[in-house]
């Protein structure tokens, strides 16, 4: 336990700048999680295997001299791929089955994407630098990296690009229906296999913008996946599916818990603590709905 | 029928006796499979047979892991410095108090464990499905990490367990360990087989098929799935202590709380064998336990590839596994009245 934090109040100013920047980026993850949740009724435990994996793509174009910012469109563009051929290979067998089944199976895949990556690029901690610089606040003590204002901003500008395309294009409008109803959309001419696929696609996709922001902004290391998965997992349970602002909300407010709980309890606990959060609120919302006679759905 | 069972049961615990005298160079083997069979037999009272497929049975392994060896130890030495020394052998146990200190830290790993199963069972056992497959998940990662923060135990550097004693000339380490966790898996296979020949395991069968209509015929559900997981609990404890003792170190996320490992493995053993049957887990997991070694020699450093391979596979084409595919290639075994004439319909129609 250490209490500087409260005898030098302007740390609580940096660390809730850092962690409303850092939640920016978790609202991304978490918003491709709750898209292929709410389209295809799948819990994806690779989830954040497929952010580490985005940002091994960056890493590798700043390792061969291409400046890191501009992973944000490559590493997207491959993980689509990544993304449409799990589906091909794995995930449409699980699509229709029992959820124990699909956390299973992204669970298998998530240990082989571990592996794989462990394997092909070096178990070392590692960062594309992006030298961007840094902002001073306040007379110099509060510190923003610009990487950290870069990747909130970029974050900021894929989501609502998401948002606009899946309201306006027909592909969007598609994943809609079929998230609404899949056998009606089915009935009414949607091609549901290929939007389960683009939905899987699109999905990777996000996981590999913010891939690319992490590789920037922190560091990546094949075995950090897991975490990602649960704070997405524990942002789509407290803001609902498809709740968009709530996502966005939920995403800062943990990204701002984990920045207090790393000067409170020290870094070593904030991943367990982090983990320790999901549990606190799963059971927070049993007790609640069990009141009624209910139980999460 | 009934004596062949007999026959059977006999067969198993003869092998049990004799296999670590006739194939001594398995005898380290052979005691992680008789814990991997205990594992896989108790996750499958909540995956199987109650419906709540659980990855949160590591807690209660790890935690009888560290509670054991910390017994052990804090009984006759102050355990910070123990664990500061790092294994030195600047504190040595005499034969007695090995014994004693391993007796006593068994009965502490499995009755904490049962405990905390108890308390936490109580607050999350109402979550269902897929909320409380990741809220286990969740514990059980959360407990590693924090278990690796703590400085009494070892923190990151691991805590190593007091090493088996010289008894004369003898070297009975692998002999006493396999024999200990030959001891448990008997006792847990008894238990589980006497548990599922009563009204429990009926009231559980309900809570998996519908919970809300079990409930409505005024079962206390909650009841119900807090002792089956306290039963689990109390097993995994002993497992794990028994397996810190047999593997001599504990680590927090790599030996103990090993999420990645033990807690997918008994969930995967259960699966592979069949779920919500007595032999399915005791099938899966001697399986299992061939198949990984096999990997883990021929494969070294790929293993991982492998278990992830193996469990997209076993997942997605065998959900129901070996008894599940027995029991519809041969449903006369298993007690079913198949009428001949409508099977031949059947087979006709197809």
């Amino acid at each position: 336990m250490d209490f500087l934090i409260f005898q030098v109040p302007i740390l609580m100013v940096q660390a809730s700048l850092d962690g409303i920047l850092l939640g920016i980026l978790f609202a991304l993850i978490a918003y491709g999680m709750a898209l292929q949740w709410g389209v295809m009724n799948i819990i994806n435990i690779a989830q954040g295997d497929l952010v580490i994996l985005g940002g091994y793509i960056t890493y590798f174009m700043y390792l061969s001299g291409i400046h890191p910012a501009l992973g944000v469109i490559v590493a997207p563009a491959i993980m689509y791929f990544v993304g449409v051929g799990l589906y091909k290979l794995v995930i449409n067998k699980v699509v229709d089955r029992d959820l124990f089944i699909s956390i299973l199976a992204t669970f298998g895949i998530s240990i082989l994407f571990m592996q794989l990556m462990n394997f092909a690029f070096g178990a070392d901690v590692v960062l594309a630098n992006s030298d961007f610089g840094t902002t001073m606040l306040f007379n110099n003590s509060v510190t923003l990296p610009n990487s950290k204002i870069f990747a909130a901003v970029i974050s900021i500008i894929f989501a609502i690009g998401l948002v606009f395309y899946m309201k306006k294009s027909k592909l969007g409008r598609a994943i809609r229906a079929t998230a609404q109803n899949a056998r009606a959309a089915k009935i009414l001419g949607v091609d549901t296999e290929k939007v389960y696929a683009a939905t899987f696609g699109i999905n990777a996709a996000l996981c590999g913008v913010a891939g690319a922001l992490v590789a920037i902004t922190f560091t990546i290391h094949p075995y950090m996946g897991l975490p990602y998965t649960i704070r997405s997992f524990m942002i789509v349970i407290i803001a609902g599916l498809g709740n968009l602002p709530g996502v966005a909300v939920s995403g800062m407010g943990l990204g701002v818990f984990e920045e207090f709980a790393d000067y409170i309890l020290g870094t070593e606990f904030r991943i367990g603590s982090v983990f320790l959060l999901l549990v606190l609120i799963l059971v927070y919302r049993r007790f609640k709905l069990s009141r009624k006679r209910e139980y999460l759905k | 029928m009934k004596n062949n069972n007999i026959i059977l049961y006999a067969a198993i615990l003869i092998f049990g006796v004799v296999a670590p005298f006739v194939l001594p160079a398995f005898k380290v083997q052979l005691s992680i499979l008789c814990i991997l069979i205990v594992l896989a037999l108790t996750w499958n009272i909540q995956g199987g047979e109650m419906g709540y497929n659980t990855f949160g049975n590591i807690l209660f392994y790890g935690l009888g892991m560290y509670l054991c060896a910390s017994v052990q130890v804090g009984m006759f030495f102050p355990l910070a410095e123990w664990t500061e020394s790092g294994g030195e052998k600047t504190f040595v146990h005499t034969p007695s108090q090995f014994f004693q200190g391993m007796a006593f830290g068994l009965l502490v790993a499995a009755i904490v464990p049962t405990i905390v199963a108890g308390l936490i069972g109580y607050a999350i056992l109402g979550l269902r499905g897929h909320y409380f497959a990741i809220c286990t998940l969740g514990l059980g990662v959360a407990a590693g990490e924090i278990s690796g923060g703590i400085e009494i135990i070892g923190a990151g550097q691991g805590f190593t367990t007091p090493p088996f004693p010289e008894v004369g000339n003898l070297e009975a380490r692998g002999e006493f360990f396999y024999f200990l966790s030959f001891i448990v898996l008997i006792l847990t296979f008894v238990s589980v087989k006497a548990i599922y020949s009563t009204r429990f395991k009926l009231i559980l069968n309900a809570i998996r098929d519908n919970e809300d209509k079990a409930e409505a015929m005024g079962i206390q559900t909650m009841k119900y799935k807090i002792i089956g997981w306290m039963i689990s609990a109390f097993f995994c404890g002993l497992a794990g202590g028994i397996m810190g003792g047999l593997v001599g170190y504990i680590d927090s996320t790599d030996v103990a709380f090993d999420g990645r490992e033990m807690g997918v493995f008994m969930v995967l053993m259960a699966i592979l064998g069949g779920k919500g049957t007595l032999w399915g887990p005791v099938i899966g997991a001697t399986i299992f336990h061939i198949f990984k070694e096999g990997f883990w020699t021929f494969f070294l450093g790929w293993q991982y590839v492998a278990l992830g391979v193996l469990i997209v596979v076993i997942v997605i084409y065998f959900p129901e596994g070996i008894m599940g595919w027995l029991r519809e290639k041969y449903p006369e075994r298993f007690g079913e009245v198949v009428d001949e004439a409508d099977r031949k319909a059947q087979v006709e129609l197809k």
